[in-house]
C-alpha cells in the first residue's frame, strides 16, 4: 500500500492502493468515477480508454504508479456540460445501443481528433481498432467522428 | 380518491398525490404465469403513465433497455395517442418489481410486438379522459374536441386547455369501455425519428449499467470455477489467498442445489464454484490467482427441469472432457445417419431418384460466446428477511423463484431493480450469477457485487450450439426445384425450422433432426437457431439458383410464388407475399442486375421472429482480403416506430452477423475452452465493418414485429455469397476466415 496523489479531470484526489493496480480500478473502486469501463483487462477492448495527459491510454494497462503526477482525464471530465463535440456528435447520430463501449470508443475519438483534425476513414479506422463494440455501432461512430471533426 | 379501473382493458386511472392524472395499465406479455408455472390467467397492471399539472409527463417503461431501444420506442407508441408533446414526456426505467411487471425481459424481439395495442390503448384512454374532463368544464359535447401536442381544443368557441390543467379533473372521469385508436396516418410520433432518451446518460459517463451499482459497505466478490467442462470442484487450498490484502473470505458456493427443479434459465455450468470476497476489485483479482484448486470428472447425472412451457423434463449431462475433433466427429457420424423426421411432403425419395440434377451440400458452424462487452455482474444485498438484488437481468421473473428457493426467502421478500444491460444477446437470460451473488452477500451478510472477469465470462458457458446442416436439392430437365430435403443437427441441439421457406413452396420436401448431448452449456444467443440455419440455407438455395441457371433473386420469387399461388403441405411459418416484398425492394434498392463492377455482390432473405429481412452485400477484394463496401437491406417488420433507432439495430445486427460467421469460435481441448478473452477470440472490429449500410422499410399498416434479431441471420448467407463471387469458391464452414485461408485467398 502507497499514497498517490492523482489530478483527475482537474482535481487533486488522494488514494492509498498498492502500486500495482491499474489506474482503471482506482477509478472504479476507489474513487467511484465507473464511467471509465471494463471490458477485458488485457488492452484488447479499449473500455477502458481514457487521457493521460491529452493522450488515449488503456487504463486496465496503467498502473496507478505510473499515472501520478500527469493529468487523467476520465469520460465524467472531457467536458463540463457533455458537449464535447465528439460527444454532441455522438448524441446527434444516437450512436449508442446498449451503450457499454461507448465511454471507451469517444475518449479515443476524443484524443485522435486532438493529434488529427480531420482524420481520413483510414485513419479513422487504424486509431479505432482497438475499440470493439459487440452491439456493431461501428459505422455511427465513424460518421460522428467525422461530424465531430467539422463542428 | 375515486379510482376507476376497467376490467377489459386492464386499465386503472386514480389521483396522482399533488395532483395529476395516473394511470395504470398493463402490457400483457409474459407467457407465464411466474408463481405456478402455469399459462397465465391474471393480467396485472405493470407500467404507469403520469400526467402532471405542470403538464409534465411521465411514462414508465417496464421493459429493460440493452440497446434495442425500447425505453424509447414504447413510450413513443403511449404518447402519440396521447397526442402528447414529446419534450414535455420523460421516460423511466420501471422499479423492478416483477409482481407487477409481467414482460420484463428482452429476448425474441417480442418486446414492441406484444405490447403495442395496450400502450396505444392506455395513451388514447388517458387522452379520452383529458377530453371528457374539458368538455365538462366547458359544457359542450366531447365529440365537438379535439386534441394537439398536450392541449385539448373546442374549436367552435376557440378554447383550448393545457393536459397539465386538465389532469387533476381527468382522474375522476369514468374509463370508457371502448376506446378509437388512431389511424395509421394520424400517427405524428411514430414513424418518426427520436433519440435515445438515455443518449446523454451515456456520452457522459453516467452510472447506468450494473457494474457500476455501488452502495455503501460494499464487498467486491469474484469466481474461481472448474477450468473445464466435464471437472467439478475436489478441494482447494486458499491459505496463500487469505493473507493477502484486502480479502474478507474465500468459501465454496454450491449454486442451484441438486435436488432443486430448476426452471428453463436455470442453466449453470459449474454446479460448485470458489467465492473470493475482498474489498476492491484488483485485490480479488489478484487472489484468485493465488487459489490452489483440484478439481476431478464429474460422472454422468441428471437433473430435473422444467421447460418454458413448464413441462416436466429430465436433463441428462454426461461425463467427460469433450474436444472440438471429437465434436466434429460426432457430427459427420450424425450427419450420415438418418433423423428423426420431422416433416415429409409427397415422396423425396423418389423425386430425388428422378431428378435430373441432385445437389448435396453440408454446412457446419461451431460454439459461440456471447461476449457482452459488460462482462456477467450482479449486486446483492440479503439480509435474515429479504433480499435487494441490482444489476442487467433479461428474465426476472424466472430467476425470482430461483433465487427465493435457493436463499429460503419468500418471494415477496425479493426485490430485483434492473440496470441498463451492457449487451445482453440471450445470455443474461441464465441467471446464475445473480444466485451466486445472493448467496455470497447471505454468507457475508453484507452487500456484494459480484464480477466476473472477461476470462470467467467467456469461459463459464451458456454459449451458442454447433451447428451442421446438410442440404439436397432435386431439379428436374427443366431445372425447376422438385425436391429438397434439409437435415440438421447440433450440439447439443438442433438448429432446424421445419415448416420454414422453402417447405411450402417444393412439392416434395424431408425435413430431419438431429442432436448429441454434451456437458456444454448452451442458451439463447440472438435470432437462437436461425443465427445458423438462415444463413446457411440461404447460401444452398445460392448454389441452387445457381445450378438451375437462375438469377438468384428470380429464382426465390419463383418458390414464393409458388408458395403463395398453391402452398404444399400446411403449418407453413411465413407469409409468402411479405418476403417476396422484401426480396422485391431489395432488387430495386439495390440496383440488382446493374451493380459496380469492382464489387462482388450476394444476396440473402429470412423470415424470423415474425420479420422479413433481405440484404444485398457488395464486397471489394484489397491485397486478396475480402472488405465489405457496402450492404443494401430491406425490412418488413410491420409499422416503424423509431425509423432512425430501427436502422441503428439493422446496422447492429450486420457487423454482428459478419463478425460471427467471419470470425466467431469457440473450440475445447480435453473440456478447455480455447478462446477466452479478445485476444483469442476474434471479434469485428471497425475496419472490417461494411463501409455504408442502407436500411429500407417496407411501408404498411401491419402491427409492428421484432427488430433487434431479424436482420442477423441472412447476412451471413449474403457474405458467403458474396464471398463466392469474389473467390470462385463456396465456404461451408464457420468462421469463413479460417476456410477463406486454408484456401489461400
Ligand atoms: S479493459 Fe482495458 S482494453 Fe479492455
Ligand atoms: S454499444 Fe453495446 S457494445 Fe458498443
Amino acid at each position: 500500500m502507497a499514497t498517490f496523489t492523482l489530478k483527475i479531470n482537474g482535481t487533486e484526489r488522494q488514494v492509498d492502493v498498492d502500486p500495482s493496480t491499474p489506474i482503471l480500478w482506482v477509478l472504479r473502486d476507489h474513487l467511484k468515477l465507473t464511467g471509465t469501463k471494463y471490458g477485458c483487462g488485457i488492452a484488447q477492448c479499449g473500455a477502458c480508454t481514457i487521457h493521460l495527459n491529452g493522450n488515449a491510454v488503456r487504463s486496465c494497462q496503467l498502473p496507478v504508479s505510473a499515472a501520478a503526477d500527469n493529468e487523467i482525464t476520465t469520460i465524467e471530465g472531457l467536458s463540463e456540460n457533455g458537449d464535447h463535440p465528439v460527444q454532441q456528435a455522438w448524441l446527434e447520430l444516437d450512436v449508442p445501443q446498449c451503450g457499454y463501449c461507448q465511454a471507451g470508443q469517444i475518449m479515443n475519438a476524443a484524443a485522435l481528433l486532438e493529434r488529427n483534425p480531420s482524420p481520413s476513414d483510414e485513419d479513422i479506422e487504424s486509431a479505432m481498432n482497438g475499440n470493439i463494440c459487440r452491439c456493431g455501432t461501428y459505422i455511427r461512430i465513424k460518421k460522428a467522428i467525422k461530424k465531430a471533426a467539422n463542428a | 380518491m375515486k379510482t376507476s379501473v376497467n376490467r377489459r382493458s386492464f386499465l386503472k386511472a386514480s389521483l396522482l398525490s399533488g395532483g395529476g392524472l395516473l394511470l395504470s395499465f398493463s402490457v400483457p406479455a409474459s407467457m407465464l404465469n411466474r408463481k405456478s408455472g402455469s399459462k397465465a390467467e391474471t393480467v396485472e397492471l405493470n407500467a404507469y403513465l403520469k400526467i402532471h399539472p405542470d403538464g409534465k409527463i411521465t411514462i414508465i417503461s417496464p421493459n429493460p433497455e440493452g440497446g434495442q431501444n425500447v425505453k424509447t420506442s414504447m413510450p413513443m407508441i403511449v404518447a402519440d395517442e396521447l397526442d402528447a408533446y414529446w419534450e414535455d414526456v420523460t421516460v423511466e426505467q420501471a422499479p423492478l418489481d416483477t409482481d407487477s411487471f409481467t414482460r420484463q425481459f428482452i429476448g425474441g424481439s417480442q418486446a414492441i410486438r406484444r405490447g403495442w395495442t395496450s400502450l396505444r390503448e392506455a395513451g388514447a384512454t388517458a387522452r379520452y379522459m383529458l377530453m371528457a374532463a374539458a368538455a365538462r368544464g366547458w359544457n359542450v359535447p366531447v365529440n365537438e374536441l379535439s386534441t394537439n401536442s398536450g392541449k385539448v381544443l373546442h374549436t367552435a368557441s376557440n378554447q383550448s386547455v393545457t393536459y397539465g390543467e386538465l389532469a387533476s379533473a381527468a382522474a375522476n372521469i369514468e374509463i370508457p369501455e371502448k376506446i378509437q385508436l388512431k389511424k395509421q396516418n394520424e400517427f405524428t410520433l411514430i414513424g418518426t425519428s427520436r433519440r435515445n432518451v438515455d443518449g446523454k446518460k451515456i456520452v457522459t459517463g453516467q452510472p447506468l449499467f450494473g457494474i457500476d451499482v455501488t452502495a455503501k459497505g460494499m464487498l467486491i466478490a469474484m469466481i474461481v470455477h472448474p477450468p473445464s467442462f466435464g471437472l467439478t470442484l475436489k478441494s482447494f487450498d486458499d491459505a496463500a489467498a487469505r493473507e493477502m490484502p484486502g480479502i474478507k473470505d474465500v468459501f465454496p458456493v454450491n449454486v442451484m442445489k441438486e435436488d432443486y427443479q430448476r426452471q428453463h434459465f436455470d442453466t449453470c455450468t459449474f454446479q460448485e464454484v470458489i467465492a473470493v470476497v475482498g474489498e476492491s476489485t484488483w485485490e480479488v483479482m489478484q487472489a484468485k490467482k493465488a487459489i490452489k484448486a483440484e478439481w476431478q470428472p464429474f460422472e454422468s447425472h441428471s437433473i430435473r427441469r422444467q421447460s418454458f412451457f413448464g413441462d416436466e423434463f429430465t436433463e441428462d449431462i454426461p461425463a467427460g472432457r469433450e474436444n472440438t475433433s471429437d465434436h466434429n466427429a460426432t457430427i459427420t457420424s450424425m450427419a450420415s445417419q438418418k433423423g428423426t423426421i420431422v416433416r415429409s411432403d409427397g415422396d423425396p425419395e423418389y423425386a430425388f431418384k428422378n431428378a435430373a440434377k441432385v445437389i448435396e451440400r453440408s454446412y457446419s458452424a461451431p460454439f459461440l460466446a456471447h461476449n457482452c462487452m459488460e462482462p456477467m455482474n450482479f449486486f446483492a444485498h440479503v439480509t435474515d428477511d429479504k433480499a435487494e438484488l441490482k444489476g442487467p437481468l433479461q428474465k426476472p421473473e424466472f430467476t425470482e423463484r430461483t433465487l427465493s428457493e435457493r436463499l429460503k426467502i419468500p418471494l415477496e421478500k425479493i426485490d430485483i431493480e434492473m440496470t441498463r444491460l451492457g449487451g445482453g444477446y440471450g445470455r443474461r437470460s441464465y441467471a446464475h450469477w445473480l444466485v451466486e451473488a445472493a448467496v455470497i452477500s447471505q454468507r457475508m451478510k453484507a452487500p456484494v457485487k459480484l464480477i466476473y472477469s472477461r476470462e470467467d465470462d467467456m469461459t463459464s458457458g451458456i454459449y451458442r450450439p454447433a451447428y451442421h446442416a446438410t442440404y439436397r436439392a432435386g431439379l428436374d430437365e427443366n431445372n425447376n426445384l422438385i425436391a429438397f430435403h434439409v437435415k440438421a443437427g447440433g450440439i447439443p441441439e438442433s438448429p432446424l425450422y421445419a415448416n420454414r421457406f422453402p417447405a411450402g413452396a417444393v412439392d416434395n420436401y424431408l425435413a430431419e433432426t438431429w442432436s448429441e448431448n454434451s456437458n456444454i452449456t448452451i442458451g439463447s444467443f440472438r435470432a437462437p437457431r436461425s443465427n445458423f440455419i438462415g444463413g446457411v440455407e440461404q447460401s444452398f438455395l445460392d448454389e441452387v439458383a445457381e445450378a438451375a441457371g437462375k438469377d438468384p433473386i428470380e429464382f426465390r420469387l419463383e418458390l414464393l410464388e409458388r408458395a403463395g399461388r398453391d402452398p404444399v403441405g400446411k403449418d407453413n411459418d411465413y407469409d409468402p407475399q411479405r418476403y417476396a416484398g422484401v426480396l422485391e425492394l431489395v432488387r430495386d434498392k439495390s440496383n440488382w442486375g446493374r451493380e459496380n463492377h469492382n464489387y462482388h455482390r450476394g444476396v440473402a432473405a429470412y423470415y424470423c421472429h415474425n420479420s422479413y429481412v433481405a440484404h444485398v452485400l457488395d464486397l471489394s477484394v484489397k491485397d486478396g482480403k475480402p472488405q465489405v463496401e457496402q450492404v443494401c437491406t430491406t425490412v418488413d417488420c410491420g409499422i416503424v416506430i423509431n425509423p432512425d433507432a430501427a436502422t441503428n439495430l439493422a446496422e447492429g445486427a450486420i457487423v454482428d452477423g459478419i463478425g460471427c460467421a467471419m470470425f466467431g469460435r469457440l473450440t475445447f481441448t480435453n473440456g478447455t475452452p480455447q478462446q477466452d478473452n479478445f485476444d483469442s477470440y476474434r471479434m469485428i472490429r471497425i475496419g472490417e465493418a461494411p463501409k455504408k449500410i442502407d436500411v429500407h422499410f417496407v411501408l404498411n399498416d401491419i402491427d409492428p414485429t421484432g427488430m433487434g434479431e431479424p436482420p442477423f441471420p441472412p447476412v451471413m448467407g449474403a457474405l458467403a455469397n458474396a464471398l463466392y463471387k469474389s473467390t470462385g469458391k463456396r465456404l461451408y464452414h464457420q468462421p469463413y476466415i479460417t476456410e477463406l485461408e486454408n484456401k489461400g485467398t
